[in-house]
Parts: structure tokens; C-alpha cells; sequence
């Protein structure tokens, strides 16, 4: 990996939950480094971890033990209102259900993280329109989300997650409800987007052609142990 | 988030469940309304007997009497008794009243027991004179005929049951007149003035005179009940026209006695009347600073407000009761709000909100329900309280009784129940508020 100093590093990680006396170990003892600007795919089978480690790295849940920097904060150190504002401006987050608020048009849903960011109204609808013709979506500004396909309302949640120019992307099976040719024109656009803005994208997947194709690194998990890192060409056992 | 946004946020979520909100806010409404209509009945009772009292004159008048210097007379002395003669309760000293801060009006009691004509029968009764400020004093609402024409009227107004010794039928004797038998004081000149001119030794004579009435009203009421002994007055006369008569009073004779029988004429009592009851204690003090004796109902007026506070709270606390059952209603409709917004609120964690930002918004979206149920509910109180009055006075009607204003809904009132439905309803926020705070977002996003 190049020598710049990490977008993400992970420090011997780990999540233990407690499930009534027995202890499962949902990330165990993970060091990992992601440079700025790279694409990692998180590799592994269900339950082997990477979606409790991407929400680690999203702080949304807190390890156990070990330290995750992220752009040089340390998420253990920060209060549950500096994690919020982490949330709100250094990552953005898309998800396998897409997870758009069916009651909101396109336009207020993508506005929903300027809101929280405490945007003025006017940069807001500047924002918004800029987010929306990333995505190729500004005709649909005013129609709802259950009006989009599966694809669209995808690109809708790219959208969302870009608006408040994140320097990291979060992607938790971004293709998983979507048929492969959708799947691939999401990674596609997530590409695009990552060369027009610059930032680092961590994407959790268990569809290894694809993550090959896409992703700039392969990082493959099991039973909760980070098993392999490596370049998209060629696989190493860690 | 900016208050606007979470107003905004909040009033959307709002309407996306509109019946059941809809129907939890008119739950506070009508809680809100119990609470602002038996509230408006006790404040309404209370302006009634606040409004009343006050036009009675009794409690913004003071009754003042020449200090009683007698001892003895069968009753414990109160205070320390000055060898000096009294002050006497004059003209000058009528006129000395009047000239004090805050006083509308100073009149005499003019007050004697006599005899009355009517169809050539003596009947006994107590004639009492009544200032003109009595035409407002409420106690001649709903009489039959007219107040006085004038101040110097030959006119009298009986109350009821005189009039129904005289009559058997009252109201035929609108119109009459009657014949006023007094005996007039006259002074007697001093026969033998001394050096000195004292006049003290003089005297009065008692003259019987007749004077015709008209009988021009009739009242149920009681507008001179009496103070100290002097007994209720059933004849009522103009006050100017009773103190022409120089008709014999009580206190003549202990004018005599004091050597003040002259033809400076004395009072027995003056009523004072102060612009507004909260003046009466000081003026009370100022009176008998001046040397006189002064009392007022002012301690009376005073447990009365005491028992409408405590009326008014029992009123209240029974409002209140509908107001509870609301509270749960608004707990019940925004942990309901919870489940079905779990998502949701997982969504607005990912995307950077805070646990006091999903907290704001319950919040506010509970003092929303409880401002819209707030306003509802003070328009529905008031109307209740119109309803109520209606009703009451359609009973009245039937019974033949003059219609009143049970209810009244005051400003505080409006704006007090509005202020308290939003803060029971942010109190009924809280739980549910915290609860959606503390959801954690990764079980949240996981909910189907």
C-alpha cells in the first residue's frame, strides 16, 4: 500500500458480544491499514464479521478493545456526540435495502444529512441538485423513492451518502438487492464518483468477481478474523 | 439540527400518521377544554360575586362613626379612653373626608325608624336614604318600576315585603303614594347664652311632620341592610330629599348629652367610598388617624377570595383529570411512532444524528400535539363554558330569575391552558423521546 498517511487504521479490533453466558466474537483482534483514496472490498461469508467491522469503522458501534483512526481521530476517544458528527461529516453510508425514507421525494431525502449538518437552505438546494446529477437522477427530484427501481433508488443513496462530501464511503453490500447488470452499473458510478471526488471507499460484498473488478484491494474475513489482504491482482494469506 | 428543520421534520412525521394524531391532539384538547371550562365556571362564579359585592359598596366602603368615649355602657373598653370630648362627625368633618386620596364619595346614614300611610293604615318600618351611586349597585337589577328621577325626589322605593304588608298584590302599588309621618328635629334657641356664647345648654325639639311618597319601585333585594342595630330599611328614599326631612335620628339624643344639639347638624355615620377595594385599608388608616372609628368588610371580601382560590383549584384539579388521560394518549401514540419509525431513526443515526437530535424531534413533535391540542382545547373550554351558561339560563328563564355569565374565559386563562397543555404534553414527550434516542442505530437499520 502507498506510503500516505491512512484514511483508515485499525488497530487489533475486536467486538465481543455476550450472548447469555457464552461470548461471540464478531471481530477478533483486526489490524488493518486503508490508504486515502483507496477501494477496499471487505471479502467473507455471512457472519464472518465485515458488516459489524464496517459499522466499527462508520461508528456506529464501538469495539471492545483495539483503536480505529480514522483521518486522524481515534473513534474509541470520541463521545457519542463527536461520533454523531464523524457520522455527519467525515463517512457517508449506503446499504443493501437502500434504506431511503419512502415518505420523502428525492430532493428531501438527499437534504436529510445537510439538515442534521446544519446547512443553509440555499447552499442545501445547490447541494442537492450537484448530489443528484452525479447520479444521473435530477429529473426525478420530485418523485419518491418507491417510484425508482431497485438501481435508481441505489444511485438515490449515493447521493445521499456524497452530499456532505464524505472523505470516506461506507458500502454495505451495495448490490445485494440489485440483479447483476444494476449491481455492476452502481459499482461503475461508485468508481466514477470516487475519481471525480477523491475520497476512500470501504465496501462490504461477498461477490468476490465483482469486488476483483472494482475494488483496488481485497481484504477477506472469516469467523470474525481478517484472514487475507491484498492488491485486486493477487491474493495473500496475512 | 436548526429549530425550523426539526419543526419541519416533525410536522411531516406528524402527518404521516394524521388520524391517529389527529385523534391523539383532540384527546388534549378535550382535556384541555375540562380544564378551561371548570375553570372558566369558577372564574366566572367569582367575577359574578366579585361584581355583585363591589357594586353593593360593600366592600369598597368604609362606615365611619364619632369615637365612642362613653365607658361603661355594659361593654369592655377597647382602648384607652382620652378625657378630651369626641370629635364630632360633621359637615366640616364630612366635607374633610371627601378632600382624602382615592375617595369617589362621602354620604351620611340616614336611617330612622317611622310610621307610613297607606290607605289610611299605620304601618311601622325604618326609612333609609340612598345615595344616587346605589342606581349601579347591582341590588336594584331586575326591580319593578324605576330608580329615582331625581336626587331631591318625593319618590320612594319599597322593598318586597313592605310592600306586601301594604298590598296583597305589590306591583299595584306602583304609582300610589304613600304618606311618611317623621318627627323633624328644629333646635330651640338658647335662652341663656352666656358670656362665652356656649351654646351647650340648648336643645331640639321634636316636630311631627307628614311628607307624600310616590311609590315608584319595587325591589327583592336588600340594597340597605343594616349595620349595628339600625335594622334593614323597606322604605328607600332619595338621599338628599331624607336629609332634608332633619328627621330625628338615634344619635340625637347623645348629641344632647355631648352638648351639640346646635344646628350644626351631626352624623351618626358617614360612609366613605374608596375608588377600589385594595384602597380601603389605607384609607381605613388614614380615617381613624383623623379621629373617628372606622370599619370595612375588607376581611370578608378577603376569605371570600380565599374560598373561590381554593373553589378554583378543586375545579382544576377536576379539569386536570381529562388532561391526565391524554398525557397517555401522547405516550401511547409516539411509542407506537417508535416501533414503526425504528428504522427510521437508525437511518437518521447513519446519517449523523445525534441522540438529542432524535430526541428534539419526539420532543417536538409532542409539544406540536400539545400547542394544536392546547388552542382546540381552550376554543372547545370556552365554548363548553357558553353552553353551559346557555343552559343555565334557559333553567333561569323557566324559574323566572334574570339571566347571568357563569362562565368567563379571561385571557390568562386562554393563554395559561395553552402553555399548560404544551408542557403536560412535552412532560408525556420525555420517556418516549429518551427511549428513541437511546435505540441503537445497527439494531435500528437491521428492524424490518
Amino acid at each position: 500500500m502507498p506510503d500516505l498517511p491512512p484514511a483508515v487504521q485499525l488497530l487489533r479490533v475486536s467486538r465481543h458480544y455476550s450472548m447469555g453466558e457464552s461470548s461471540v466474537r464478531a471481530v477478533d483482534d483486526v489490524s488493518l491499514t486503508v490508504p486515502p483514496g483507496a477501494f477496499l472490498a471487505l471479502l467473507g461469508s455471512s457472519g464472518s464479521g465485515k458488516s459489524t467491522l464496517l459499522n466499527l469503522i462508520a461508528g456506529l458501534d464501538r469495539p471492545t478493545s483495539g483503536t480505529i483512526q480514522a483521518h486522524g481521530q481515534n473513534l474509541f476517544s470520541l463521545s457519542s456526540l463527536e461520533l454523531a458528527r464523524y457520522r455527519r461529516n467525515t463517512v457517508g453510508m449506503i446499504f443493501q435495502s437502500f434504506n431511503l425514507l419512502p415518505r420523502m421525494t428525492l430532493e428531501e431525502n438527499i437534504e436529510l444529512p445537510l439538515r442534521l449538518a446544519e446547512v443553509d437552505r440555499p447552499e442545501r438546494a445547490v447541494r442537492v441538485r450537484d448530489a443528484l446529477s452525479r447520479v444521473r437522477l435530477l429529473h426525478r427530484i420530485g418523485h419518491r423513492p418507491t417510484e425508482l427501481s431497485g438501481g435508481e433508488q441505489q444511485r438515490v443513496a449515493i447521493a445521499r451518502a456524497l452530499v456532505n462530501r464524505p472523505k470516506i464511503l461506507l458500502a454495505d453490500e451495495p448490490t445485494g438487492n440489485l440483479d447483476s447488470a444494476t449491481g455492476e452499473a452502481i459499482l461503475t458510478l461508485l468508481r466514477e464518483l470516487q475519481e471525480a471526488m477523491g475520497m476512500t471507499i470501504i465496501m462490504v460484498t461477498h461477490e468476490r468477481p465483482l469486488a476483483e473488478r472494482f475494488a483496488d484491494h481485497l481484504a477477506t474475513m472469516g469467523d470474525g478474523k481478517l484472514l487475507s489482504v491484498a492488491s485486486a491482482e493477487k491474493s495473500v494469506p496475512q | 439540527m436548526k429549530a425550523r428543520d426539526l419543526t419541519d421534520l416533525a410536522l411531516r412525521n406528524l402527518h404521516e400518521a394524521i388520524l391517529r394524531n389527529a385523534l391523539t391532539t383532540l384527546g388534549v384538547a378535550v382535556g384541555v377544554a375540562s380544564l378551561v371550562a371548570m375553570l372558566s365556571l369558577g372564574v366566572g362564579l367569582q367575577q359574578m360575586a366579585s361584581k355583585r359585592l363591589s357594586q353593593s359598596g360593600l366592600f369598597d366602603t368604609i362606615f365611619v362613626t364619632p369615637k365612642n368615649n362613653f365607658r361603661g355602657m355594659g361593654r369592655p373598653q377597647r382602648e384607652v379612653v382620652s378625657d378630651k370630648p369626641p370629635r364630632p362627625l360633621d359637615e366640616e368633618a364630612r366635607k374633610e373626608l371627601e378632600k382624602l386620596p382615592n375617595v369617589i364619595e362621602v354620604y351620611p346614614q340616614i336611617r330612622f325608624f317611622t310610621e307610613v300611610r297607606y290607605n289610611n293604615k299605620p304601618f311601622g318600618t325604618v326609612v333609609a336614604g340612598m345615595p344616587d351611586s346605589s342606581r349601579n349597585s347591582g341590588a336594584f337589577d331586575g326591580m319593578q318600576g324605576t330608580f329615582f328621577s331625581s336626587t331631591s325626589a318625593n319618590e320612594a322605593i319599597l322593598q318586597i315585603e313592605f310592600a306586601k304588608d301594604l298590598a296583597d298584590k305589590p306591583a299595584s302599588l306602583l304609582g300610589q303614594n304613600l304618606t311618611l309621618r317623621y318627627a323633624e328635629r328644629q333646635a330651640i334657641p338658647t335662652a341663656g347664652i352666656d358670656a362665652v356664647g356656649d351654646a351647650a345648654a340648648g336643645g331640639f325639639s321634636v316636630i311631627p311632620k307628614e311628607l307624600q311618597l310616590k311609590i315608584i319601585g319595587i325591589v327583592e333585594t336588600e340594597p340597605a341592610a343594616g349595620y349595628g342595630g339600625y335594622g334593614n330599611a323597606r322604605l328607600l328614599m332619595p338621599l338628599q330629599t331624607a336629609s332634608t326631612l332633619r328627621a330625628a335620628q338615634v344619635n340625637d339624643l347623645r348629641d344632647i348629652l355631648r352638648g351639640n344639639s346646635d344646628n350644626k347638624p351631626s352624623y351618626s355615620s358617614l360612609s366613605v367610598r374608596a375608588k377600589s377595594p385594595s384602597q380601603v385599608e389605607k384609607l381605613e388608616a388614614s380615617i381613624k388617624g383623623m379621629g373617628f372609628n372606622a370599619f370595612s368588610l375588607l376581611d370578608a371580601s378577603k376569605s371570600l377570595q380565599t374560598f373561590f382560590r381554593v373553589f378554583d383549584s378543586l375545579l382544576g384539579i377536576f379539569g386536570s383529570l381529562a388532561l391526565a388521560v391524554a398525557t397517555l394518549g401522547i405516550v401511547n401514540t409516539l411509542v407506537m411512532a417508535i416501533l414503526e419509525r425504528r428504522r427510521e431513526i437508525g437511518v437518521l443515526k447513519a446519517l449523523g444524528a445525534a441522540d438529542t437530535d432524535v430526541q428534539k424531534l419526539f420532543f417536538v413533535e409532542a409539544g406540536v400535539m400539545g400547542f394544536l391540542g392546547g388552542i382546540l382545547g381552550v376554543a372547545l373550554g370556552w365554548l363548553l363554558g357558553r353552553v353551559i351558561t346557555f343552559g343555565t339560563n334557559v333553567y333561569l328563564h323557566r324559574q323566572n330569575l334574570n339571566p347571568i355569565d357563569l362562565s368567563s374565559v379571561p385571557g390568562w386563562l386562554m393563554v395559561g391552558g395553552l402553555i399548560f397543555a404544551v408542557i403536560v404534553s412535552l412532560a408525556a414527550g420525555l420517556y418516549p423521546a429518551s427511549r428513541a434516542a437511546k435505540l441503537n442505530p445497527i439494531d435500528a437499520l437491521r428492524y424490518e
